[in-house]
């Protein structure tokens, strides 16, 4: 299955629901197209909502990765939500749980950028 | 011949299934549906069929990719095994060799944001053993992962006659 991304605003914030797989040749490149449109229109606030992703493999986790340093790299910012057991899993292993701004619960997400 | 030797694989053995496949991402989904079918009948538990198949796929993603560079005119060669006591499972390629020593650690804190570079340490994460060998020309990985007693039943229409002996 492929990556599908659903774009909507709520309180000044970005979210796309991610739904599908993050990798090589399905998702990795839809994913950098997407973070990279919404930082060339000036979003600042991007929350990325993975409760639908169930795989990410290496090549996910670089755009994830280059979403995030784009971002920084523009002043904006790029946190996770909702993650997947399999997902969170690959994150804790390549410690990128370190990295990333991680939430279980979207309200409180979209409360934490200011 | 390497040619030869390859071939030999594809006889029928007790619990090995290998084959030969394209440089092509199409190749990459066939070695990961092979190992999650390896690992499914192995008694693995979700979670660690994940992660066996997962570092299936970034050892074929590396084949197909890193090593052959989608050259058609190169194929990676795949080899599935349940001996029993652990699942062993071999990703060839014909590419230029890789040498396993000059891989940067991805954890290390200049590498941790970097786009790329982690898919040999998930798989050296996710399974028990993790061999390089260089061909010549390409890149062998085997990847082994034990199986826990309860797990590591065999389809019984695979077991080894001396399956029992030790």
């Amino acid at each position: 299955m492929a990556l599908s991304i659903a774009t909507r605003q709520l309180d000044g914030v970005t979210i796309l629901d991610l739904s599908g797989r993050i990798t090589l040749g399905e998702g990795s490149v839809q994913l950098r197209d997407a973070i990279r449109d919404l930082i060339s229109k000036g979003d600042k606030n991007i929350l990325l909502s993975l409760g639908e992703v169930n795989y990410i493999d290496s090549s996910g986790l670089g755009e994830l990765v280059s979403a995030f340093t784009t971002a920084k790299n523009q002043n904006a910012e790029v946190k996770l939500l909702n993650l997947t057991k399999k997902v969170k899993d690959v994150l804790q292993v390549t410690k990128l749980y370190t990295v990333f701004d991680i939430y279980d619960d979207e309200a409180h997400a979209i409360g934490s950028f200011k | 011949m390497a040619d030869t030797k390859a071939d030999s694989l594809t006889e029928p053995q007790k619990g090995r299934l290998s084959f030969k496949l394209a440089s092509t991402m199409d190749s990459v989904a066939e070695v990961e549906a092979a190992a999650e079918r390896l690992t499914q009948a192995a008694g693995l538990d979700e979670d660690e069929s994940f992660r066996v198949a997962m570092a299936v796929r970034e050892a074929a993603v590396n084949a197909v990719l890193h090593g052959n560079g989608y050259d058609p005119a190169k194929q990676i060669s795949a080899s599935f095994e349940n001996n029993g006591k652990s699942l062993i499972i071999t990703i060839a390629d014909q590419g230029e060799g890789l040498d396993p020593d000059k891989i940067p650690d991805p954890l290390a804190p200049e590498n941790l944001l970097r786009g790329t570079g982690r898919g040999i340490f998930l798989i050296r994460s996710f399974l028990d053993e993790v061999h390089f060998r260089q061909l010549h020309p390409g890149t062998e990985l085997t990847l082994v992962k034990h199986l826990s007693p309860a797990a590591g039943k065999l389809p019984d229409s695979d077991k080894p006659q001396d399956s029992d002996t030790k």
